[in-house]
């Protein structure tokens, strides 16, 4: 077999590929020849093709065959074997690999190694995919790698220290002994990787926080190795743009932040540090904007002295003002984090944040209007608001739903007034409608309903924004509703804070309409639309015949919704036309409810989509609870919400018979095929589904005892009884059992009991005690028959009784549908 | 920590990956190609910062990333880092890796003079003005430096000197292994490839420079 080829040859021939499926086929090629290569145990080139793998992988073509390879070369004794192995398992291997097991020892015996580079390897791998199986196994050898003299080494075991630590918390304590000295090093990259340890045991644990805190005094050492760093001169192992290890100093930084954090004792012996650093930094680039970005973290987060927190307020300011975005971007950022606890001095700089409004990088817009959300308050929210509704204009999609959302809560919060406040909302509609969430509809709403004195110039507004315009479907919907209820304050012309308009009822109803039939209109403005036009039936005078046409219309829509709200609406005209001027009477004041989470919804309407409108009218409102107002409360619902009830359970018990018969209406109308009424059961005259709805709930805790017996039959001296009993465990299921008694002087035989049920039902007849009736009454004949019940219907029944009596066969049908309640409820 | 490293060209095609959590590798390839969806529409002139794609983990992660010529260079991190020491690392990495001469390549990576940040500076001292082909051509050499700078998700070492030190002493180890052991197999691989070249990187680089118009109809 011959040589396979190198790594760099490969990477040729693949770059000679002009397609991708010239690429995948010469990486097949060479995968196959790979994997043969690999069959036969080749030793001397499995560096080579591993290596292949890898570039492969890197590329996103499968490579995970070449996973115990990898651990072939870790066993061997070549340190370039090694050096692609380990690198191997750390790109092929992840952390559920059964394989881990073997590695285990591999790498224990590498951390003894006599080179420190296999050494290095070994720590690395451990470091990078480690499980906590290995973990726990290899502890012991890092904690001693981690007291070497070799700082080479003593790096790597740091950090592989907190990967252990990651994976296994409780092996914390093992690493404390060895963190004693650490601090001591001169070399930087142990420095530097030590405090990434102790950071990462002073995070994790409380115990450990104190410790150091306390026992260790890691503060003040601390606070001496920055101050070498900044006091030291130059020195070029170390240097970077004119700064002593930037890296260095931040991680420093970072630590002594959590040191500081709730601590006073902490906090006050690194004041001085802190300002010293935020004074001296060189800040013309970009490490020295890193460090002191890091100082002014620190400083937000501990327990540190006013004077300092407002320099780092205004340092961040600065940042502001600087011309590379990426400093810009974390200033706002951090900002953002302090704006809470130090609203002043972060308002100080309100025009530089809202000039980043401007700036064409998203991320840092993103940023600026967060912030600028959070600087609104009392006394500067017109100005705010002028600047983020001309944002809210101009800025990209992705922006305009949170910002619409910012502005209605800061609009609620601060508003000066409530013209301001439902003109600065309507803004927002007219420019970002269909942005907007869900609930920004039925808060309008509240907002105008509860506003009495707006409601003409709110409606006028309202009628002009939308004239020719349905394209922003929120806004139409919320005009719709106002031109609903508002509609003749409309007409009226009675504005008094605006040039008044001349609008005539045909023309409010031209809009509507037009509404109904734009097909920008979704389902849900439609119903807006169609109650609009059915409450202004009693808010206009001549225009009542137009409307009812609309409404009969409606009635054959395609859109069930619409259909079903028109269908009740024409039922409303014919047959309860005295009830129509209470029925759509102006909604009363809303309370307030909270704007955010899910509201109360208005009893169980079977509503299955956040409706518009889901605040409740106050129960104990004002208003008396009359039945007048529960009905209205429930039509009232139902004008808004989407959704109508098809079978209302549990209100109308309050609301009268005529309630009762206006939703039986409904409910005929809603659902076409009731129940079947079989032809054999003249005598039921009640339409089923009517009680059906209603009585389906009761339950039944003693059903055992108290169904009373009944007489099903007793004609030519045979009678018949049957008694009762339901079980507890099913309760659909009604055991009958059948008494039959002879009152006459000769036995009755050949008896055979038969029942029939309708379709409904089950039944299970068992067989009888015995075929004679015995004469005199002098013993029965028992029978059971189960019956099962699920729809709980009313139990109707029918017998054919055949035997013998007198020489003569007898035969007889019956119906039995006194069935007391108990027995099937 | 740092989740992953990222080195991709301007049409996306991976140069280097490393990623330092568990990740399976169709997930790996949707991570690059999203990242580099986020980043190539990126202006020039904007921040270096983003939040990162969803499968990396959403806006709890940011991408921090440096444009140079072809190259994009991107460190997935979270919030424990910090982004702006982050960049100066980037820009330390790709000058450390060997020294050899390479005559007639003109697709050099111009690196703004008197910047100095870790990440690319190293590649740079390692490579002599690192370019693309060399980390498509030494991908494997890429990952040993950059194992001395970040391990485990963590920085390890930011002095260039001391990286560059202890790169070229391992250097120095595998080629006093293949002096030593490695000489029976160079020389079977020596007889096979009796035709070629014996140093095919020198010979082929004329090759590569002419390809290199190529490069961009094949993404």
């Amino acid at each position: 077999m011959p040589a396979p080829i190198r790594l760099r040859e490969l990477i040729r021939t693949i770059r000679t590929a002009r397609t991708q499926a010239e690429e995948r086929e010469m990486i097949q090629k060479e995968c196959a020849a790979i994997r043969s290569s690999f069959r036969e145990e080749d030793n001397t080139y499995r560096c080579r093709n591993v290596a292949k793998l890898l570039y492969m992988h890197m590329l996103g073509y499968p490579a995970h065959f070449g996973q115990l390879e990898c651990l072939k070369l870790i066993a061997s004794q070549k340190f370039t074997d090694k050096r692609i192995g380990y690198l191997g398992a750390m790109l092929l291997l992840d952390e559920r690999q059964d394989v881990h097991l073997l590695m285990t020892n591999c790498i224990k015996n590498d951390l003894n190694h006599s080179t420190q580079y296999v050494q290095g390897l070994a720590l690395c791998t451990l470091g990078c995919m480690g499980s906590s199986e290995m973990c726990r196994d290899l502890a012991g050898e890092v904690e001693k790698l981690l007291k070497t003299s070799n700082s080479y080494l003593r790096k790597k075991a740091a950090l592989c220290a907190v990967h252990v630590i990651r994976k296994v918390p409780e092996l914390m304590e093992m690493f404390l002994p060895a963190t004693k000295n650490l601090l001591n090093e001169k070399n930087h990259g142990v420095l530097h990787t030590s405090v990434v340890l102790l950071t990462e045991m002073c995070e994790r644990s409380p115990d450990m926080l104190a410790h150091f805190r306390k026992n260790e005094k890691l503060v003040p050492q601390l606070v001496r190795i920055l101050k070498n760093l900044i006091m030291s001169g130059y020195s070029p192992e170390h240097d970077v743009s004119g700064i002593s290890d930037p890296f260095l100093q931040v991680r420093i930084l970072r630590l002594l932040r959590i040191l500081g954090r709730n601590d006073d004792d902490s906090s006050e012996a690194m004041n001085d540090i802190l300002a010293q650093v935020a004074t001296n930094t060189e800040t013309s680039k970009n490490v020295g904007n890193a460090i002191l970005y890091e100082t002014v973290l620190t400083i937000m987060d501990i327990k540190s002295e006013s004077g300092l927190r407002v320099l780092a307020i205004n340092i961040l300011g600065r940042f502001l003002l600087n011309n590379d975005k990426n400093i810009r971007y974390v200033a706002l950022t951090s900002l953002l984090k302090t704006v809470q606890t130090d609203h002043n001095a972060v308002q100080r700089h309100r025009s530089t944040i809202v000039d980043c409004l401007k700036d064409l990088d998203v991320s840092i817009k993103r940023r600026a209007m967060e912030l600028s959300f959070a600087l609104v308050n009392g006394n500067n929210i017109r100005g705010m608001m002028k600047e983020l509704l001309y944002f809210l204009d101009s800025c990209e999609p992705e922006f305009k739903a949170d910002c619409a959302s910012g502005i209605f809560l800061a609009a609620e919060k601060y508003a000066p007034s409530k013209r301001w406040h439902i003109d600065t909302i309507m803004r927002v509609l007219t420019t970002a409608g269909s942005y907007v969430r869900d609930d920004a509809v039925p808060n309008l709403i509240q907002l105008i309903t509860n506003s009495v004195e707006m409601h003409a110039y709110t409606v006028q507004r309202l009628y002009k924004a939308i004239l020719g315009d349905y394209s922003q479907q929120p806004l139409v919907q919320v005009a719709a509703w106002c031109i609903g209820e508002y509609g003749d304050l409309l007409v009226s012309g009675q504005c008094e804070e605006e040039e008044p308009i001349q609008v005539t009822e045909d023309e409010v109803l031209d809009i509507l309409e037009s509404v109904l039939i734009s097909n920008m209109s979704t389902s849900v403005t439609r119903g807006y639309a169609l109650t609009a036009i059915m409450k202004l039936s009693t808010r206009f005078t001549c225009t009542v015949n137009r409307i009812k046409k609309v409404v009969s219309i409606y009635g054959s829509s395609i859109d069930v919704e619409l259909q079903q709200r028109a269908v009740e609406y024409n039922a409303l005209f014919k047959k309860y036309d005295h009830m129509r001027s209470a029925l759509l009477e102006r909604m009363p004041v809303m309370e307030k409810v909270t704007t955010n989470g899910p509201t109360e919804i208005v009893q169980t309407n079977g509503e299955t989509e956040p409706a518009p409108l889901e605040t409740k009218p106050p129960p104990s409102g004002p208003q008396p609870t009359s039945q007048a107002n529960d009905l209205l409360d429930l039509l009232g619902g139902n004008d808004i919400t989407p959704v109508i009830p098809t079978a209302p359970t549990s209100k109308p018990a309050s609301a009268g018979g005529e309630l009762l018969d206006l939703l039986g209406d409904i409910n005929l109308t809603g659902a076409p095929a009731a129940a079947p009424a079989p032809a054999s059961v003249p005598q039921i005259s009640q339409p089923p589904f009517l009680l059906d709805g209603l009585s389906s709930q009761p339950l039944f805790n003693d059903i055992a005892t108290g169904i009373p017996s009944i007489t099903a039959y007793s004609k030519n001296g045979l009678k018949i009884e049957f008694t009762f009993e339901r079980s507890n465990t099913n309760p659909s299921v009604t055991v009958i059992t059948i008494q039959a008694s002879n009152s006459t002087e000769l036995d009755m035989t050949d008896f055979v009991f038969q029942a029939a049920v309708p379709k409904t039902f089950q039944l299970q007849l068992l067989s009888p005690s015995s075929s004679i009736v015995p004469a005199f009454n002098t013993g029965t004949i028992t029978q059971v028959i189960k019956v099962l019940n699920p729809q709980k219907q009313q139990l109707r029944m029918r017998i054919k009784l055949t035997y013998n009596h007198k020489g003569s066969a007898m035969q007889d049908l019956a119906e039995v549908n006194n069935f007391p309640p108990q027995s099937w409820q | 920590m740092i989740k992953a490293i990222l080195i991709f060209n301007n049409h996306g095609k991976p140069r280097l990956s490393k990623f330092y959590q568990p990740y399976s590798e169709d997930t790996q390839q949707q991570i690059i190609r999203e990242t580099f969806h986020l980043v190539s529409k990126r202006d020039e002139n904007v921040c270096n910062f983003l939040e990162g794609g969803l499968l990396i983990g959403g806006s709890d992660n940011k991408l921090i990333y440096r444009h140079y010529a072809t190259l994009y260079f991107v460190f997935c991190v979270d919030s424990s880092e910090s982004e702006l020491g982050i960049l100066d690392l980037i820009q330390r990495f790709p000058r450390s890796s060997c020294t050899w001469r390479k005559p007639g390549l003109n697709f050099h990576v111009s690196f703004p003079t008197g910047v100095t940040k870790v990440f690319v500076e190293t590649l740079d001292k390692c490579f002599e003005n690192v370019c693309e082909l060399d980390l498509i051509f030494h991908v494997d050499k890429v990952h040993n430096i950059l194992a001395e700078m970040v391990m485990g998700g963590m920085v390890l070492e930011t002095n260039m000197n001391e990286i560059v030190t202890q790169i070229d002493a391992q250097n120095k180890l595998e080629k006093s292994e293949a002096g030593l052991a490695g000489a029976p197999a160079r020389a079977v691989s020596a007889v096979k490839n009796m035709n070629l070249p014996e140093i095919p990187r020198n010979i082929n680089i004329g090759d590569i420079s002419i390809k290199v118009p190529n490069l961009p109809s094949f993404k």
